[in-house]
């Protein structure tokens, strides 16, 4: 049976800031009459996470989403409402719920900066409880799954920041954490990097259960791992559920792209009633609605002469970014 | 690495007021208003630099940037207390601040031969008891004006502040026998004389009260460490993780 390990309630979180005018005016105002106000920056949202779930939190900079992640693994204390996270309230950072989750932020490192990751490693499982043995094992299989092996004896400021998120993902992972909270882990990765980061964390998955927390502004990050996002908009959910359903709701026309074997035929399916989008001699783009799409083809190739047809995806990018600045999302 | 030796090398070289203040009461006679000989105020001094050197504490520097910095963040979900990575931060330094300290007691007794002693090791023993206590008082203190960077953001300022009476109270620029007596009436309530004058004393073999400048070390201790952690449980209640 799937088990719900994170449980949040209407949780909300405000912070204190101040405000300040330009100028050495705007400085001895500031010293004397400090302005500072009230931000709610999370607002009284709800949602659940099972267990061995990958969820991706979705979002603008600054909605949200990080504050979240950080609430979530007892980093912050929130403001109002209630967590649960395996069973924990996460703010009290009891012993047993620290050993079970980790945070990894990609623009944050815990490795000692001047001695090599191997260290850090040592130092990491002995806060963790672990046993020299047990600590080469799984420094061993994880350094395996990630394909790093002489870095780990390289000082970390020697090291290139792939090398270096590598090394991160295997110190915060050395407890064999349950839960795993992910803050843009694929900042500044190159592309095959990125990619081998999504392998290693779809397989960590696969193979231990755990549940993945995920934020991350590469969309390829999210659709290749996630099957559910929360997107969060100034603090509040506007959609959480399945991915693919999203992406149909956001995008439910196809693109084809139709190479008739001439320009008359071209001419002609432009005049047929199907939305155009543009003519380039025998080259025509056409929009289909997702659930005609097997039955508009059928006319088509049946009706004209074609010589060959494409079917274009819209960009992931441009349809998450709709979610981004929209409010609400119902489906 | 060389930069690293340096650096080292250069932390323990600063540590050397208590020379600088050794010229100053040797050649202006100022021991004879105090009745101490040369040799015994020699070797207080001398004791004064190696109880600093083994109980500097700096903890508030390096807490306010990695808390300004989120840098602690990582260190917050794990099931140690980060302080205990600091702590360790400054154990490990001075066991490598050792030979060089050695180096410059070395060169002291070159240029002060008749200051040349060899404490029993009994003294020995309590002197680095003492002085591990001292350590512990001092990073304490830093600790809880470090974690005043929950509220205020520039805690340092705070510990500046505390340095001026650690300076002078604590027996660095002299030694605390030499006070005028009213304020020798409440400084032994206070925790600066046994951050430095204390341990110095017990070391260098001078006259001191060793019962009860142990109690003191320890009732110290017993009242700080739960402040520590009442101000170290609220701060992280107010923790905004800023910079991560």
């Amino acid at each position: 049976m799937v088990q719900n390990i994170i449980d949040v309630r209407n949780l909300s979180k405000s912070f204190n800031v101040s405000s300040k005018e330009p100028g050495l005016k705007g400085t001895i105002k500031h010293f004397f009459r400090r302005q500072t106000k009230s931000l709610k920056i999370i607002k009284d949202i709800s949602f659940e996470i099972n267990e061995g779930e990958i969820v991706g939190f979705l979002g603008a900079n600054g909605a949200g989403k990080t504050t979240i992640l950080k609430m979530l693994c007892g980093l912050i204390y929130p403001s109002e409402g209630s967590i649960l996270v395996s069973g924990y309230l996460p703010f009290r950072r009891k012993e047993n719920f620290l050993k079970n989750i980790t945070l990894i932020m990609g623009q944050k490192q815990q490795l000692i900066w001047d001695l090599p990751p191997i260290e850090s490693f040592y130092l990491n499982a002995s806060i963790y409880g672990l046993d020299k043995f047990e600590a080469k094992k799984r420094i061993k299989k994880l350094s395996e799954m990630l394909e790093i092996d002489e870095e780990l004896f390289i000082p970390v400021r020697k090291l290139s920041l792939g090398q270096r998120m590598k090394s991160e993902l295997l110190a915060a992972l050395i407890h064999e954490p349950n839960i795993l909270f992910l803050d843009e882990p694929t900042l500044g990765l190159d592309i095959n990097a990125q990619r081998n980061l999504r392998k290693f964390l779809h397989k960590y998955n696969k193979d231990t259960n755990a549940t993945i927390c995920l934020t991350s502004h590469y969309m390829k990050d999210i659709t290749s791992l996630c099957k559910r996002v929360i997107c969060v908009h100034e603090g509040k959910i506007s959609y959480d559920g399945k991915l693919d359903l999203l992406l149909k709701k956001l995008s439910p026309v196809k693109e084809i792209l139709i190479v008739c074997r001439s320009e008359e035929d071209a001419i002609k399916l432009e005049k047929s009633g199907f939305t155009v989008k543009n003519k380039i001699k025998n080259e025509i783009t056409i929009k289909i609605e997702n659930n005609s799409i097997t039955s508009s083809l059928k006319t088509i190739l049946n009706t004209f002469d074609i010589e060959d047809l494409f079917i274009n995806e819209p960009p992931i990018d441009e349809v998450i970014g709709k979610v981004l600045i929209k409010k609400d999302y119902d489906i | 690495m060389l930069e690293y030796r340096v650096e080292i090398a250069l932390w323990a070289i600063s540590g050397i007021i208590p020379f600088f203040m050794l010229n100053i009461w040797t050649n202006n006679n100022l021991n004879e208003s105090i009745n101490i000989s040369d040799v015994l105020l020699s070797r207080y001094f001398l004791c004064a630099f190696f109880v600093r050197q083994f109980s500097v504490v700096w903890v508030v520097f390096s807490f306010e940037e990695d808390s300004l910095m989120g840098k602690i963040s990582p260190y917050l979900i794990q099931p140690l207390n980060p302080f205990f990575r600091y702590f360790a931060q400054h154990l490990a330094e001075q066991i490598t601040r050792f030979p060089f300290a050695l180096l410059i007691a070395f060169f002291f007794f070159i240029f002060n031969p008749d200051s040349i002693w060899i404490p029993n090791l009994g003294i020995l023993l309590l002197s680095i008891v003492s002085t591990f206590l001292s350590f512990l008082i001092q990073f304490l203190i830093q600790s809880i004006v470090a974690c005043l960077c929950f509220w205020t953001e520039k805690a340092s300022s705070i510990e500046r502040l505390l340095f001026i009476p650690t300076l002078f109270l604590s027996g660095l620029l002299a030694p605390v026998v030499s006070f005028p007596a009213y304020v020798k009436s409440w400084i032994y309530f206070t925790p600066f004389p046994y951050l430095i004058d204390f341990p110095a004393n017990l070391l260098s073999g001078n006259e001191t009260n060793i019962s009860g400048g142990f109690s003191m070390q320890i009732l110290w201790i017993f009242l700080l460490f739960p402040l520590f952690k009442k101000i170290w449980s609220e701060g992280t209640k107010k923790y905004t993780a800023m910079g991560s």
